[in-house]
């Protein structure tokens, strides 16, 4: 084809020509795939949900873990014994980021030892970091899979990595981070809600 | 009947591209064992599609309807189970045939001088099964379904900067839900299959110019009859293959209805039994696994749990994972042997290609365990045993005691 062109004399002219209408031909190829592309963003009905959730605790024992949904994610509400929280220091030389220094990964008013507003109550997402598996929670001490030195926490099933029970991660595991600290405030004592930093915002 | 042929061949070159691709491709005559796993492919191909077609008329791709649509297919269409078992079975039979096939390319040195490109759209072949698989495996919605596809999402939200954006462009929301099992829906079922068929009429178009290899591995078109031009060591593909194959599909047959009918689960290899579970967002199985076909580069994903050159674990765990598939595209580059096929080469490529044979057995069975230090530390071994037969290559195949090769097939 190029000789063809050649032996006809490819001028200044049609060369120009040429590189014209591909440029307009490439621009409107741009312009013609934009609302195909835009049409899997996420829609407005998506963009609209995930309205904070109010969650009632007053029935949490010291010991359990109630698990709420909040934006299709998992949160769980954990309400630490005096045992749990006394334990938590010891695991630090275990841990990637035991001071939660990392930001993001929580809100200013939950970046302190327990990782939490009120010591005993523990809010994160119950998503694992890594590769957004939910791991189990695991509140036996030293049990034969997890090793002698396992005081309690999160195991996540899919590729092995641990948090303990304020959501920091243990080193040398495939998740990079602690456990995701939602927003969250308290309405009153003993009703929660999750997703707005205060009352305001929400 | 001439007449009506003439008519036609004059409008349309039918019986031009039936001497071209069928009755005067000259295929070499030694062909074995290993070369059944091609047309086996093409087989389950079609047994794909077919299958595919008939679950599409009951199937409901909406999250509240997918679960229940596929136990309906299962119990209360006719002959639906059948129909799905088939489908399920052949995404695993594909795997086998092509894993095969792509071992007796390894094995014969298919990928070398002049087949680069055959091997490379080979390997977009692989790509897209892949994808067909993921995207196949997502929609009855169950268990295994849903936190699969949230492993394998999670990943592509891992990539440094355009991740989270392209995550959502992906899911068309902002978690795993009915938008994304919509259009896996249709990438499963339109945007793939056009895909893969066009790549496989591309890959049998390179195969032809270029012409098959054999288990000696050497080019039969230099050595042609002078009169007729035809390679003296070639036969023609039909009748003399195309009968070869038939036997070759009575045989799989066997294999796949014997399954199909006695361990349609295989044990949980096939289908998984969380995934008889209608999918949870609040709550990963306890032991979640791929498809075994996965398991090898899920066990490289798991296996990296150092940070190392200022890149974290995550990433080097799905570095490790595409690399380990993405890497077979280097292979015509990466030998250096003067001689293609392992009946020439020397103890260095035999020693090699077993320990990577070794290697991926090791990580596919690892894969489906739960990881404890143990397993992730032989995780963390074989995947340097399986990069090392890559990258090693350039070296050991050159140094290596090669035996010459023969003028004419054996």
């Amino acid at each position: 084809m190029t000789d063809a062109w050649n032996k006809n004399g490819m001028n200044g002219r049609r060369r120009f020509l040429i590189a014209a209408t591909s440029v307009a031909g490439g621009v409107a190829c741009v312009a013609w795939a934009t609302p195909f592309v835009l049409s899997m963003m996420p829609s407005e009905r998506a963009k609209a949900a995930g309205a904070p959730v109010e969650v009632d605790i007053s029935k949490l024992e010291p010991g359990m873990l109630l698990a709420v949904e909040w934006r299709g994610k998992v949160v769980w509400i954990l309400k630490r014994t005096p045992e749990m929280l006394a334990n938590l220091p010891k695991l630090d030389p275990l841990l990637a980021d035991p001071k939660s220094e990392k930001e993001d990964q929580q809100p200013k008013y939950a970046q302190n030892p327990t990782r939490s507003i009120k010591p005993e109550i523990l809010i994160t997402e119950g998503v694992c970091t890594h590769l957004g598996c939910s791991p189990v929670f695991r509140k036996d001490i030293a049990p034969a899979d997890l090793g002698s030195d396992w005081l309690g926490g999160f195991f996540c099933p899919c590729h092995g990595s641990k948090f303990d029970l304020a959501g920091r991660v243990y080193k040398n595991l495939p998740a990079p981070t602690n456990l995701i600290i939602p927003p969250h405030t308290y309405l009153s004592d003993s009703l929660l809600l999750i997703g707005a930093d205060s009352k305001e915002t929400a | 009947m001439g007449k009506l042929m003439d008519w036609i061949d004059a409008r349309l070159p039918v019986t031009a591209k039936w001497k071209l691709h069928l009755s005067e491709y000259y295929a070499p005559k030694n062909f074995n064992f290993w070369y059944y796993f091609g047309s086996l492919a093409m087989l389950v191909l079609v047994n794909q599609l077919l299958t595919g077609i008939f679950l599409t008329m009951n199937y409901k791709p909406d999250s509240s309807l997918a679960f229940a649509s596929v136990e309906y297919i299962m119990r209360d269409v006719e002959f639906g189970w059948l129909i799905r078992y088939m489908h399920s079975t052949g995404a695993s039979m594909f795997f086998v045939v092509v894993y095969l096939h792509m071992f007796r390319g390894m094995m014969y040195g298919s990928y070398r001088k002049p087949r680069e490109l055959l091997w490379l759209i080979g390997m977009l072949i692989f790509f897209v099964l892949m994808m067909l698989a993921f995207t196949g495996y997502i929609l009855p919605w169950g268990q295994m379904s849903f936190w699969g596809a949230q492993v394998i999402l999670s990943m592509v939200g891992a990539i440094p900067v355009i991740g989270e954006p392209l995550k959502d462009l992906i899911m068309g929301d902002y978690m795993l839900s009915d938008a994304a099992l919509n259009r896996f829906f249709a990438y499963h079922v339109v945007t793939l299959p056009i895909l893969l068929l066009t790549l496989v009429v591309v890959h049998v178009l390179a195969l032809h110019e270029v012409g098959s290899n054999n288990p000696d591995g050497i080019e039969i078109k230099k050595n042609k009859n002078p009169e007729t031009g035809i390679p003296v060591d070639g036969i023609p593909f039909h009748p003399y293959y195309s009968v070869k194959d038939i036997v070759g599909v009575v045989g799989f047959l066997i294999v796949f209805f014997g399954i199909i009918f006695f361990a349609p689960e295989m044990g949980g290899y096939f289908l998984e039994y969380n995934n008889f579970v209608p999918a949870n967002s609040l709550q990963t199985p306890d032991h979640i696994a791929p498809v075994w076909y996965f398991t090898p580069y899920y066990s490289m994903l798991r296996a990296a749990t150092v940070n190392f050159l200022g890149i974290d674990a995550k990433l080097w765990g799905i570095i490790l994972m595409g690399g380990s598939v993405a890497i077979f595209c280097l292979l015509p580059w990466l030998d250096r042997s003067p001689v293609k096929s392992i009946r020439y080469k020397g103890p260095y490529f035999k020693i090699a290609l077993t320990l990577f044979v070794i290697s991926v057995f090791v990580l596919g069975w690892l894969g489906t365990k739960t990881p404890t230090p143990l397993y992730t530390t032989l995780a963390q071994i074989f995947t340097v045993v399986y990069f090392a037969f890559f990258l090693l290559m350039p070296w050991y195949s050159k140094i290596d005691k090669t035996k010459p090769e023969p003028k004419r097939v054996t």
